[in-house]
């Protein structure tokens, strides 16, 4: 149905039809970070033997974010006199629209994708690096030396990391000959990726963490170091619109490792007949919890360690596998 | 050519890892600190001078406030000193539950410890795998005194409560416990490749260097000084029990970490043995007059707290209350090395690095 309508003329109906499905994907997007965050927070309480929030909406917390999130919303709006005002009410959005558009780009079954493009890795990759733009805008527009610090942090931390999570999706393209996300997902009807490009799902899979300002690399707004980082001087909604960016990356990035590595909708062999949103939602799932499980794990590295590991450990793997993978494809052609 | 600027960044005294109300003044260059202030005093309360207000028995609670993470040491030396002035026997079953209450109070106050300090370099889970541990010793120490931190447990003479029934049994029961959670840590913490790459090496310090700045405890056990006076100086019935004194040579904030997580082994084995030689029945108090004056003249007594060691200065003029009193507070002490050690240090190796020294603020302030 979307393929059609995106080949159709643009009439009042289809584009109409169009802005509701999208208008129904940014609500289930939405729905999504809602209950990450609940889910984060009863995995991680789970994890440390606390209950996490059992209040507000039944025993299970389940509107514990929606009440979180309308707190934020009838608070009061403050910027700090000295701060450079455009640039401070910018920064939030330049760190969330990004996460919004890489979202076009990711085929969640057969039928359900928004954009066919054939550059959609690249795409999605190029968009996703202007949030480290809004970070830094909202470090420096605050005129708080925590936030400008926790702003350098994170412009050094996602450059350094965008260049081995590029490299080790490389593997990926070679062996599809496309940077099309639908041909990557088709490729794997047989093996999935991670089989066949486990460093590759390795690299990736540690610096998307990375690139989400995870543990065990959440140096821009660690806690106990710089208090909150770059949104430190931030309130209310647009203090929300950076945690919504976060989660809504998490969305994107657990779905990109899904299509890339784990096969997108592709079923396990002999149970294709459930649907194939079904097998993606569970794919993306496992990553999700994988993500958090390693939050509740692991401490956090020091800046300069995090960029001796990105430079000297993950690149070096990452071109190492691009070499490989590249003899390995030409010999098997060969013969 | 690019211009860079030192900046003076304001560590404190809200900040979540300074431990309290402790502030630092740092000139940082990048990331890079080139001079660190501290600054202290946003929780003195004035206890020395109050003290000299209040009878003996008042300012026992007062010293509970000093370093309320092992209040049962403080309680101690306090009473210590004034039995010492004033040349009494304290029962043999009340030097038990003293001895008891206090080696107690040491591995929550170490518990504390692994818990914040991991929770500083990052981890959030052990954080609350500690403080379940630390729940349970409260526990007990609550109902033994009636009070969850400040216990105002101990007297001149003795002790106020005797043990309720079963808590003895309940101690013997935490030990293996401990023991188990214990393990846990090791294989959660201890060999995790991030965490040794956060503390190995940091905040290192020479054996005289921490003579010279007056350490004690595991801040200068790390560095491979066998001080403890549990052992070298021994108090109460220290000299009954048989354990070791952990120590380490590197001087870092590793062997820091290595330390303590054995002493708390050391303190579990010498409950373990004090249970053992728990008298079943006797006083818990000594015969002391109602109001305690002790004789004219000045004593000084030390003792080993979880952060070092504790000292407690009394001069009487034969009132009832003293004309001087003054602590040795170890974390004040072991705060001193500090700026020595941020000096060309990073931000994160900041955080590393005042955590590994274990202060209490309530101490440092007095």
């Amino acid at each position: 149905m979307i393929d059609q309508m995106l080949a159709a003329s643009p009439n009042l109906m289809n584009t109409f039809l169009f802005f509701t499905i999208a208008a129904a994907f940014l609500m289930v997007i939405l729905g999504f970070v809602t209950y990450a965050i609940l889910a984060e927070r009863k995995v991680l309480g789970f994890m440390q033997m606390r209950v996490g929030p059992n209040r507000v909406g039944g025993r299970w917390g389940l509107l514990q974010t929606v009440a979180d999130v309308l707190k934020l919303l009838i608070k009061e709006d403050t910027i700090p006199k000295l701060a450079d005002r455009p640039l401070f009410i910018l920064a939030p959005v330049l760190a969330f629209t990004p996460a919004f558009l890489v979202l076009v780009v990711i085929p969640f079954s057969e039928n359900l994708k928004f954009a066919d493009l054939g550059i959609g890795l690249l795409y999605y990759i190029a968009i996703s690096g202007i949030t480290t733009i809004g970070i830094l805008t909202a470090g420096w527009a605050s005129n708080n030396k925590y936030a400008l610090l926790g702003g350098m942090r994170s412009a050094a931390q996602m450059i350094s990391y965008e260049i081995p999570l590029v490299m080790s999706v490389i593997g990926v393209v070679l062996l599809t000959g496309s940077l099309n996300l639908n041909e990557i997902v088709a490729a794997q009807e047989n093996w999935a990726f991670i089989f066949i490009q486990p460093v590759a799902f390795i690299i990736f899979l540690i610096a998307s963490i990375a690139e989400l300002n995870r543990t065990p690399f959440d140096l821009p707004e660690a806690e106990s170091e710089l208090v909150a980082g770059y949104h430190v001087e931030f309130s209310g909604f647009r203090w929300a619109f950076f945690m919504l960016a976060e989660y809504v990356y998490l969305f994107a990035m657990a779905s990109l490792t899904t299509v890339l590595f784990l096969g997108g909708w592709q079923p396990i062999p002999f149970l294709g007949f459930i649907p194939g949103i079904v097998w993606f939602a569970l794919k993306f799932i496992l990553i999700v919890f994988i993500m958090i499980w390693i939050r509740g794990t692991l401490p956090r590295l020091r800046a300069d360690q995090l960029m001796s590991f990105g430079w000297k450990v993950l690149l070096p793997l990452a071109l190492a596998n691009i070499f490989l993978t590249a003899i390995i494809k030409e010999l098997i052609n060969s013969f | 050519m690019i211009r860079t600027e030192e900046m003076l960044l304001n560590v404190g005294p809200q900040h979540p890892s300074t431990h309290g109300v402790f502030r630092i003044v740092l000139k940082i260059d990048g990331e890079q600190i080139v001079e660190a202030t501290p600054v202290i005093g946003y929780l003195h309360r004035g206890t020395e001078k109050l003290a000299e207000d209040l009878q003996y028995t008042q300012i026992i609670p007062y010293t509970d406030r000093m370093d309320y993470l092992a209040a049962m040491t403080n309680n101690y030396v306090i009473c210590h000193a004034v039995e010492t002035m004033m040349d009494l026997e304290v029962p043999e079953r009340a030097e038990y539950l003293r001895v008891l209450v206090m080696e107690l109070g040491r591995i929550a106050s170490h518990l504390v410890w692994f818990g914040t300090y991991l929770l500083d370099i990052g981890a959030m889970s052990p954080f609350l795998y500690a403080f379940r541990e630390r729940e349970v010793i409260i526990n007990l120490l609550n109902e033994i005194s009636g009070g969850r931190l400040t216990f105002n447990y101990m007297r001149v003479g003795g002790v106020k409560w005797d043990a309720p029934e079963g808590w003895i049994d309940k101690v013997r029961d935490f030990v293996p416990y401990m023991r188990e959670q214990l393990a846990g840590y090791h294989d959660l913490v201890t060999g995790n490749e991030i965490f040794l790459a956060r503390v190995k090496g940091i905040g290192k310090y020479t054996k005289e260097e921490a003579l010279a700045y007056s350490l004690s405890g595991a801040n200068l056990r790390c560095t491979g000084v066998k001080w403890d006076l549990r052992k070298d100086e021994p108090y109460s019935i220290y000299d009954r029990f048989d354990f070791d004194i952990p120590a380490r040579e590197e001087g870092d904030a590793w062997s820091r970490y290595q330390c303590r997580m054995a002493e708390i082994e050391e303190a579990l084995k010498i409950i373990e043995q004090a249970v053992e030689q728990f008298p079943d029945e006797g006083k818990i108090m000594a015969k002391v007059p109602r109001i305690i004056k002790p004789p004219a003249g000045e004593t000084y007594v030390r003792i080993e707290s979880p952060r070092g060691e504790i000292g407690c200065y009394i001069a009487s003029k034969g009132k009832k209350e003293p004309y001087r009193l003054k602590f040795r507070r170890p974390s004040f002490y072991n705060l001193q090395i500090l700026p020595k050690l941020l000096k060309g240090e990073n931000i994160s190796n900041l955080i590393a690095i005042l955590g590994g020294v274990d202060i209490v603020l309530g101490e440092v302030d007095g």
